[in-house]
């Protein structure tokens, strides 16, 4: 029976989203094979939870080279985990870590990888990857050759799916064999930007564009956001005009974003922006230009003026 | 310092695509082909090392035989030599990362610069597949970069802020835009791009570890729903988001 070992994240004391979704996607594969995962250096998180998404065990990886995060050493230790599991699949959420440490196992196992992956199925027991590519203008389904194989999932596309009277997860440790040699890389500080949630880990992004015409109108975002309980967002127009930071650009030099609602105010909706979010479940365009290429990919769009629209959409969503 | 900076050649992003008789790659008729956009800060930032410590600035590109212009545009730039490894496979960024580590194998860098990712086949993996084949540090999606001795300090953009980073060269990093403001060549420079030597080395063969089944163009499943700016139009969009989409 095959083994699929699941790349674990934790933001404070939960499990993230990201992660469990991976769980439910290697579910999808391991065809009666068994499911675990591999945290990696401690954690305080909940991992129980993860047993209710129907993985078999979870391994808590600890080094005293793992206490400050270091790529390289991070890599080692989970490349050693598939290897004493005997995984046939490696599974990595595709977020900023995620797509940073992936290429880095799938080399040291000498496996084939798959970025990005919006889907994942078996077909005549293989397994076969499909990921947007060009921007998202064009889809790719690819099978991995080599005996091994390691995927990243982009987050939000999959779905979590709890399983009813799923076992318990047996919580296990990890004790990676690591030297100095393995510390390569180290973070030595994370500055968080506090306060604003971010574009990437959002379930609604409202983001604006040159609609807005100035800085100073970028309250109606806001507020529009604030009765949403969303993340703000920003295309690349915006960003480059200095209005708003590069952190909140949404597009092809900026993140790519799949939240369960975007709202795209005043945006018109050029490919770089379309690369970025057209993978998001569901697009509202509000743009008074009826032909702006935003309309293309919406599933609901409002043709008018933002600074008429945004008031009393806000207003509306307020009662 | 010996720098190599890793670029390619890309469709431009407002091209159209359309999928090719093979039904796995696209169809290049009309096809626009750029520099990929990441690399200007790859260039840029290989160029700005020189300039601090002095040393080689090496460019490499590895595609098909037009892909030898954007060769022409790095040299334009300012960078010291150029490398073409002449190798269509596009779907399998470890024949591409077998093929960097094989040139920097040859030539020693302290420090090796790659886009963010390629805008066709969006990896984002090659800084860390071609440090980990060269035993080397990598760090991704730079946004800041400074190297005192032999130790590097860099910025990079994570969910909700930045990390900083630190690793010791010999490194590999992969540029995010941010890193610096890419310079324009000059047209007198082109024009010298033009004759310089540009050397060819044989793609080194590696199996490939993926095999592409098919492409296709995604069909739009969108609603596509679209209303006016009244007040009852906004009063359904509300309702249709509660009740249809179920997403508020």
């Amino acid at each position: 029976m095959s083994t699929i070992v699941v790349f674990l994240e934790a933001k404070g004391s939960e499990v993230k989203r990201s992660s469990l979704e991976a769980i439910t996607a290697a579910q999808g594969i391991a065809g009666g094979g068994s499911v675990v995962g591999i945290i990696v250096g401690g954690t305080s998180a909940n991992v129980e939870k993860t047993g209710e998404y129907g993985l078999h065990s979870c391994s808590i990886a600890t080094h005293s080279l793992l206490n400050n995060y270091s790529l390289t050493a991070v890599a080692a230790t989970v490349a050693q985990f598939a290897q004493s599991v005997g995984a046939s699949n490696v599974i990595f959420p595709a977020t900023v870590t995620g797509k940073e440490l992936a290429p880095r196992v799938a080399i040291k196992l000498q496996a084939g990888f798959i970025p990005d992956c919006v889907a994942l199925d078996v077909q005549n027991g293989s397994v076969i990857a499909t990921r947007p590519v060009y921007s998202g203008k064009a889809k790719i389904t690819v099978k991995i050759t080599t005996d091994i194989g390691v995927y990243s999932l982009r987050p939000n596309v999959f779905t979590a799916r709890t399983i009813n009277g799923a076992s318990p997860v047996q919580i296990k440790d990890f004790a990676p064999n690591l030297s100095n040699d393995d510390v390569k890389v180290t973070v030595s500080n994370i500055v968080r930007n506090e306060g604003t949630l971010d574009v990437s880990e959002a379930d609604i992004i409202v983001s604006g564009g040159r609609g807005l015409k100035g800085p100073e109108n970028y309250h109606l975002i806001e507020s529009l956001g604030k009765v949403l309980g969303a993340a703000i967002g920003a295309s690349r127009a915006v960003v480059d005009a200095g209005w708003r930071p590069h952190g909140e650009q949404v597009g092809q030099t900026g993140k790519t974003v799949s939240p369960n609602l975007y709202i795209a105010c005043g945006i018109s909706g050029a490919v770089q922006h379309l690369a970025g979010m057209s993978s998001s479940k569901v697009i509202v365009a509000i743009n008074k230009d009826k032909d702006a290429p935003i309309f293309k990919v919406a599933d609901y769009g409002i043709v008018g003026d933002v600074f008429d629209v945004l008031p009393k959409l806000t207003a509306k969503l307020t009662h | 310092m010996n720098i190599l900076v890793c670029i390619s050649q890309v469709p431009d992003t407002t091209t159209k695509i359309a999928v090719g008789t093979d039904g796995k790659t696209i169809d290049k008729t009309g096809v626009k082909f750029i520099l990929n956009p990441y690399d200007e800060f790859t260039i840029e930032e290989g160029l700005r090392l020189r300039e601090k410590f002095g040393g080689t600035v090496t460019a490499l590109t590895i595609g098909g035989e037009s892909s030898k212009e954007i060769l022409r545009t790095a040299l334009a730039m300012g960078v010291d030599k150029a490398v073409f490894v002449k190798d269509e496979a596009k779907d399998d960024s470890y024949s591409i990362a077998v093929n960097i580590a094989d040139v920097a194998n040859s030539m020693s860098p302290d420090v090796i610069v790659v886009g963010r990712q390629s805008i066709d086949y969006d990896s984002f993996g090659m800084a860390s597949m071609v440090g980990e084949l060269l035993g080397m540090a990598s760090i991704s999606v730079v946004s800041s970069l400074s190297i005192e001795g032999t130790s590097v300090t860099a910025e990079r953009d994570v969910e909700g802020g930045k990390e900083i980073v630190q690793a010791s060269l010999p490194c590999v990093i992969s540029a995010q835009k941010g890193l610096n403001d890419p310079r324009y060549p000059k047209l007198p420079d082109i024009m010298k791009a033009k004759s310089k030597p540009i050397e060819e080395r044989a793609s080194v063969v590696s199996t490939s570890r993926v095999q592409t089944l098919a492409m296709e163009l995604p069909l739009s499943k969108r609603v596509g729903k679209i209303l006016g700016d009244s007040d009852s139009d906004i009063a359904e969009l509300v309702r249709l988001l509660h009740e249809e989409a179920k997403v508020i």
